[in-house]
């Protein structure tokens, strides 16, 4: 029977090197049942919500090792909302300093996960999060 | 209207993006809208990309399609990834080789997962580009699953099929298999930087010239009607479609000249010949069969009911019943409660 499936976006913004963390995520979601379009390293704010709008995901899972989320979080939210896709859920996983997660969190950040997260957690997390846009 | 359909209509890529999951994931919206949207349909160029995993297809999307939009024409792209038969989910990488492409509102790009379908496409593929020509996209490249040899369902989606080698995958030869290159109206040897890169054309070369000896191509899914016999590449006077093998070098534009100038050359051909609207009535045909199949059989299975299926099945497995008896039988069973 015809089903909807979760779709999400796993995007590496930044300029630093290697994209494995996000690799490691987009295999554990596929293991889960979603549908994971990966876009590679070097993205930036505008190609995200590009690629968000037109594969229209349920959630975009940013991997951030630069140390630039406080500078990309906030971009990428005020993109969505300029695009009318306020609703997409937006997560974190990287090395993220504990005083920086509130700050992420009020802003709209929907889960921010360090190097120690269990896949299985985020997975529980995100069923939570967009669960019920898949009924 | 349908206000997604208005919205569509006038531009609204959000829109566009919505209803094409609606069309993967088969929601009632879709079938209506698509009803709506049908009359638009039929201007685009459909470009099919297939080939062996590797070869290039997405990165020769990208070139292609930059060099469509040099031109001024509008490109829509379904890049087609397989589902997980293990999960049902699915990591859609192609566009990792597209992102040249970002931030071009004359482009739109969609993954697509197969969600189980084999051939190369998903299920609704068709109908996603039937999306995408409604919204006036100029040029549709759809590329298929990377499988290297049973994606020919491609062949019926698109005008014009690419086939796409390499060097270095493996043995070539027996990747490229015979039903890959019926299909195929123009042969691209991409990677042709690499220095084994002549072997490949000469492979290819050697197979197309087999190939010739052969009738013209036929066509064999979805046939409902016994009168479209004429061979969909052959003209009626003989001369058919040669054709041309292309080498290019995707990652740095090598090469795509020549490619859309051949792209060109067989829609001229496709145009000239005839071939265009006979492509068009079996490609209708072919769609018009398998949505027969599917509603036919839905119907059928709801008439005769779980039960009867249910006995039927554990007859055969008991040897009691032959398969074509046993089709037989449900079918007169439904025949006699239609009368
Ligand atoms: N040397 C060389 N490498 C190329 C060329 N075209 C593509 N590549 C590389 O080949 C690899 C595969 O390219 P893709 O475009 O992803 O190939 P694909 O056929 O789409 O792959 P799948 O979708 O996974 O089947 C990438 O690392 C490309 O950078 C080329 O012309 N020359
Ligand atoms: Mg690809």
């Amino acid at each position: 029977m015809p089903e909807r499936k979760l779709r999400v976006l796993v995007a590496k913004p930044g300029l630093d090197g290697h994209d494995r963390g996000a690799k490691v995520i987009a295999r554990a979601l596929r293991d889960a049942g979603m549908e994971v379009i990966y876009t590679g390293l070097r993205q930036t704010p505008e190609m995200i919500v590009e690629a968000a709008l037109q594969e229209d995901v349920d959630l975009i899972g940013l991997s951030i090792l630069s140390g630039a989320h406080m500078a990309l979080a906030p971009r990428i939210l005020e993109l969505l909302r300029e695009n009318d896709l306020a609703e997409v859920r937006v997560i974190i996983g990287g090395i993220i300093p504990e005083e920086d997660i509130a700050a992420l969190k009020a802003m709209g950040i929907a889960g921010v996960y360090g190097p120690g997260s269990s896949t299985a957690d985020i997975i529980a997390d995100i069923h939570r999060m967009v669960g019920a846009a898949a009924e | 209207m349908l206000e997604l359909v208005e919205q569509l209509r006038a531009g609204n890529r959000r829109a566009l993006a919505r209803l094409l999951s609606y069309i993967q994931d088969e929601h009632p919206e879709a079938r209506a809208a698509l009803a709506e949207l049908y009359p638009f349909t039929g201007r685009a160029h459909r470009i099919g990309v297939t080939g062996s995993p590797g070869a290039g297809k997405s990165s020769l999307v990208n070139s292609l399609a930059h060099a469509y939009r040099a031109r001024g024409r509008t490109v829509g792209i379904i890049a087609v990834d397989p589902t997980s038969p293990f999960s049902g989910g699915a990591v859609l990488g192609d566009r990792i080789r597209m992102r040249d492409l970002a931030g071009d509102r004359g482009v739109f790009i969609r993954s697509m997962a197969t969600r189980g379908s084999l051939g190369g496409l998903a299920r609704t593929t068709g109908d996603a580009v039937h999306a995408l020509d409604a919204a006036g996209f100029d040029v549709i490249l759809i590329e298929t699953v990377g499988a290297g040899q049973s994606e020919v369902d491609i062949a019926r989606e698109a005008h014009t099929t690419l086939v796409v080698e390499a060097p270095g995958l493996g043995d070539d030869v027996q990747a490229i298999k015979a039903g890959i290159l019926e299909i195929a109206d123009i042969l691209v040897v991409n990677k042709a930087d690499r220095p084994d890169a002549q072997n490949t054309v000469r492979a290819l070369k050697a197979m197309l010239d087999l190939g010739r000896s052969q009738a013209g191509r036929a066509w064999h899914h979805g046939r409902l009607l016994d009168q479209s016999e004429t061979p969909l590449h052959a003209e009626p006077d003989g001369e058919g479609w040669q054709p041309p093998i292309i080498e290019s070098v995707a990652t740095a534009g090598t090469g795509i000249d020549d490619l859309l100038a051949a792209i060109d050359a067989h829609r001229d051909y496709l145009q000239r010949s005839g071939s265009l609207a006979r492509w068009e009535r079996v490609h209708i045909e072919a769609d018009l069969a398998a949505r027969l199949q599917q509603a036919l059989l839905a119907d059928f299975v709801r008439a005769v009911g779980p039960a009867t299926l249910r006995t039927t099945i554990d007859r055969l497995a008991r040897r009691e019943l032959a398969p074509s008896a046993a089709v037989d039988q449900l079918l007169d069973r439904t025949n006699h409660q239609a009368h």
